[in-house]
C-alpha cells in the first residue's frame, strides 16, 4: 500500500537511471573482457610504465603539504556554499517580506569566513610557487 | 515507509558501516563509509529530506571522504596486520554492548505509546530548501552566524597546523 | 503477492524508456561524434584532414575496396567502439587488481547519472521530457559530480606506477578546487531564478527571457540589463570552471601527454580506458547541458510560443516534441564545439597558475558577484 511512498515518485528515476548506468559500465567491461584479444604477458609487460626506463620501485614519492591543506580548505569552504543555496532560493521572496536582513545575514557570514580566507592567502598557503 | 527500499537501503547501509570496522585495509574502509553515506542519502529522501540528502553526498561523500582518501593515499598507509584478539578486552565490550542492549529493552517495554504507528504526516506544501532557508535565516539566525565562527576556527587551525611546511 | 499491485509499474516503465532514449539514444552517440568530431576540427585548425575515409571493412572479404557508406569517415566512432571491445584486456600484474576495475565503473556513473535531472526537452507522447524532476536538481548535478573525483582518485592509486599516481593527485586537487568557483558562480543564477529546480529555471527563462540573452522574449527592462551584468560574469566563471572540472585544455594537466605520458589512465588499456574516455566526454556533455539549461535557456526557442498541442500525442505534438529536443542538443553541440576550438587554440597552465586562477580570482569575482546580484535584485524593483 505505501510502497510509492518511499520516494516521492520523482526521486525513484534517478535510482533506476544510475543502475542503468551500472549496468552499462559494467557490460561494456564484460564484452570486452570475452571479446578482447587474450593476454599473453610478459616481464615486461607487466611492469609499470616509465617511458622506457625500468621502473623505479622507491617508496611512494613524498607530497608537499599544500594537496592536504588545498582538501581541508575545500571542505570549509564547500560548506559555505551550502549555506548559500536556500538563501538563494528564498532571497527574492524573503526580501519582500523580511527586508535586507536576510541580505546582511549572509554578507556577515560570507564576512566571518572571509577573513579565515585573507589568512590563508596571507600565510601563502594558496600559492604554490615556491 | 516502503518496506522494500527502506529495507534494502538500511540492510545495505548497516552492511557497509560493518565493513568500513573490519576491513583491514584502509582504503576499502573508507570507500564502504562512502557507500554507507550514499545508503543514508537515499534513506533521507525516503523521508522527503531531499536537501539532506543531497548534502549528504556533496559534503560528506564528496568533500570529506575524499579528504580522508587523499590522505590514506598520500601517505601510502597500508592494511593493518590481523592482531591476536585481547580476551579481556573483548569480554568487557561483550558486557558492555549486553547491558547497554538489555537498558534499550527495558526502556523500550515501559514506553506502551512507543509501540503505536506513527500518524501519517500532512504533505508538505512548501518544498523543503525553502523551508531550510527560512528556519535558518529567520529563527536560527544567530546559531547560523556561529558555524560561521566555528568554520572560521577551523580553517585557521588547519593553516596554522601545516604553517612549519608553508614558509 | 499484494505488494506487487502498488509498484508504480507504469513510473517504471516510462522513467526506463526516457534513460535509455536520453543514454543510448542521444548522449552516447553525441559522445561518440564528439570525439570524431576533435579530430576532425583538430584537423582543421593544424591544416591536416583527419579521419575522412573510414568505411566497412569488406576488403577483409576479398573485395576491392571498402565500402563507403558514410561520408567524409563518419563511420570512424563505430571502428573506434569495435577496436576498444577488440582489444586485449591486459591488467598489469603490479596493480590493484580490484580497485583497478572499480576506478573506470565510477568514472562512467556519475557522468551518466547527472544527466537524470536536466530536462532536455518540453513534452514528447505526453511524457515531460526530463527523466527525474526533482526539487533540488543543480545541487544533484554536483552531488554527483563530487562523486566523480573516486574513479580518478582510485585509477592512479590503483595502478601503483608513478605517472598515473602524479597524475590523479593532480585531477582530484583541481576538481576539488575548481568546485568551488562552479558552485559560486551558480548562486547569482538561483538567486534570480528563486529555484534549484531546472525545469523551474527553463520555465522562469521562458517567460523572462534567456538569462544570458534576456531579450528573448520580446522585451527588455531595466533590471533585466543591469542583472546581465553578473550573469555574464557567472556564465564566464561557470564555463572555466567547467574545463576545469572535466580536466580539458587548458586546464589538462592531469593527463598533460609531454610530461606524464597519459596521467591517471597511463597502465590502462582497452575498454576500461574507453570507459575514461567515455565518461570525459560524458561528464562534457553533463556540463554543456547545465551551462545550457542555466544561461540559455534549456529547450526553449525563442519567440515559438508554447504549445499546449505539445503534451498531447498528436502527430503536430510529436513533432514539436521532437523540436524542442533537437534545439536542446543544438545548443549543448554548440557549446562541445566551443570546447573543442578552446583546446586546440590555448596553451595549456602551468599547476601554480591553475591553482592561483581557481583559488585567487575566480572564487573572489564570483563571491563579490553573488552580493551584486543581491544587491540588484533588491533595490531595483
Amino acid at each position: 500500500m505505501f510502497l510509492l511512498c518511499f520516494m516521492k515518485s520523482d526521486y525513484l528515476p534517478i535510482l533506476l537511471q544510475v543502475l542503468v548506468a551500472i549496468g552499462f559500465a559494467c557490460s561494456a567491461l564484460l564484452v570486452s573482457l570475452l571479446l578482447g584479444k587474450a593476454t599473453r604477458r610478459n616481464a615486461t609487460k607487466d611492469t609499470a610504465y616509465e617511458c622506457g626506463m625500468i621502473a623505479d620501485e622507491g617508496p611512494q614519492p613524498r607530497f608537499s603539504v599544500k594537496f592536504y591543506l588545498v582538501a581541508m580548505l575545500f571542505i570549509l569552504f564547500d560548506l559555505e556554499i551550502v549555506f548559500m543555496y536556500p538563501w538563494a532560493v528564498i532571497y527574492k521572496d524573503a526580501i519582500l517580506e523580511y527586508g535586507a536582513s536576510i541580505f546582511w545575514s549572509m554578507f556577515s557570514f560570507v564576512g566571518i569566513l572571509t577573513l579565515g580566507y585573507v589568512y590563508a592567502v596571507k600565510k601563502g598557503a594558496l600559492d604554490w610557487k615556491s | 515507509m516502503s518496506p522494500i527500499l527502506f529495507w534494502a537501503f538500511s540492510a545495505l547501509m548497516l552492511a557497509f558501516g560493518v565493513s568500513v570496522i573490519l576491513n583491514r585495509d584502509p582504503v576499502a574502509s573508507a570507500l564502504s563509509l562512502v557507500a554507507s553515506f550514499l545508503c543514508l542519502a537515499a534513506l533521507f529522501v525516503g523521508l522527503d529530506a531531499f536537501f539532506i540528502g543531497v548534502i549528504q553526498v556533496l559534503v560528506y561523500a564528496g568533500a570529506v571522504m575524499v579528504l580522508f582518501l587523499f590522505i590514506i593515499m598520500l601517505l601510502d598507509l597500508k592494511a593493518e596486520k590481523r592482531r591476536s584478539f585481547n580476551k579481556f578486552a573483548l569480554l568487557g565490550g561483550a558486557a558492555v554492548t549486553a547491558l547497554f542492549v538489555a537498558g534499550l529493552l527495558k526502556v523500550i517495554s515501559a514506553f506502551p505509546a512507543g509501540a503505536k504507528p506513527f500518524p501519517a504526516l500532512g504533505v508538505a506544501s512548501v518544498d523543503d530548501v525553502r523551508q531550510v532557508g527560512l528556519a535558518i535565516f529567520t529563527r536560527f539566525n544567530l546559531p547560523f552566524q556561529t558555524v560561521g565562527v566555528l568554520v572560521l576556527v577551523a580553517s585557521i587551525g588547519v593553516i596554522v597546523l601545516s604553517r612549519r611546511q608553508l614558509k | 503477492m499484494d505488494f506487487l499491485n502498488d509498484i508504480p509499474w507504469m513510473l517504471i516503465a516510462a522513467s526506463i524508456a526516457k534513460t535509455l532514449f536520453l543514454i543510448f539514444g542521444v548522449v552516447l552517440p553525441i559522445v561518440s561524434y564528439t570525439v570524431y568530431a576533435e579530430r576532425r576540427v583538430s584537423a582543421l585548425i593544424q591544416d591536416r584532414l583527419g579521419p575522412n575515409r573510414t568505411g566497412f571493412p569488406i576488403s577483409l572479404f576479398g573485395f576491392e575496396k571498402d565500402l563507403q557508406l558514410f561520408l567524409g569517415g563518419l563511420g570512424q566512432p563505430i571502428a573506434d567502439a569495435v577496436k576498444f571491445l577488440l582489444k586485449e584486456e591486459f591488467t598489469p600484474a603490479h596493480v590493484n587488481k580490484f580497485y583497478f576495475w572499480l576506478a573506470p565503473v565510477l568514472a562512467m556513473v556519475p557522468a551518466l547519472s547527472t544527466l537524470a535531472v536536466l530536462p532536455f526537452g518540453n513534452y514528447l507522447f505526453g511524457q515531460k521530457m526530463v527523466v527525474a524532476d526533482v526539487n533540488v536538481g543543480i545541487l544533484y548535478v554536483f552531488a554527483i559530480a563530487s562523486i566523480g573525483v573516486y574513479g580518478i582518485v582510485l585509477a592512479g592509486w590503483s595502478s601503483n606506477s608513478k605517472y598515473p599516481f602524479l597524475g590523479s593527485i593532480r585531477a582530484s586537487s583541481q576538481m576539488i578546487s575548481y568546485e568551488l568557483s562552479l558552485g559560486l558562480s551558480a548562486v547569482p543564477v538561483l538567486l534570480i531564478i528563486g529555484n534549484l529546480n531546472l525545469s523551474q529555471a527553463i520555465q522562469y527563462q521562458i517567460e523572462n527571457g534567456w538569462l544570458l540573452l534576456p531579450f528573448t522574449d520580446g522585451n527588455l527592462t531595466l533590471r533585466e540589463l543591469l542583472l546581465w551584468i553578473p550573469v555574464l560574469i557567472s556564465f564566464i566563471i561557470f564555463t572555466i570552471s567547467m574545463f576545469a572540472e572535466t580536466n580539458r585544455l587548458p586546464f589538462d594537466l592531469p593527463e598533460s601527454e609531454t610530461e606524464l605520458v597519459a596521467g591517471y589512465h597511463t597502465e590502462y588499456s582497452a575498454m576500461k580506458f574507453a570507459l575514461f574516455f567515455l565518461g570525459e566526454y560524458a561528464a562534457m556533455i553533463a556540463g554543456s547541458s547545465v551551462i545550457v539549461v542555466l544561461f540559455l535557456g534549456g529547450w526553449h526557442i525563442p519567440f515559438l510560443p508554447i504549445n499546449t498541442l505539445e503534451s498531447s500525442t498528436t502527430p503536430a505534438g510529436i513533432a514539436l516534441g521532437f523540436l524542442h529536443i533537437t534545439a536542446f542538443f543544438a545548443k549543448v553541440v554548440g557549446i562541445l564545439l566551443f570546447f573543442i576550438w578552446v583546446r586546440w587554440t590555448l596553451p595549456r597552465f602551468r599547476f601554480d597558475q591553475l591553482m592561483k586562477l581557481g583559488w585567487l580570482y575566480l572564487f573572489e569575482i564570483a563571491l563579490v558577484n553573488i552580493f551584486i546580484t543581491a544587491a540588484i535584485l533588491a533595490l531595483v524593483k
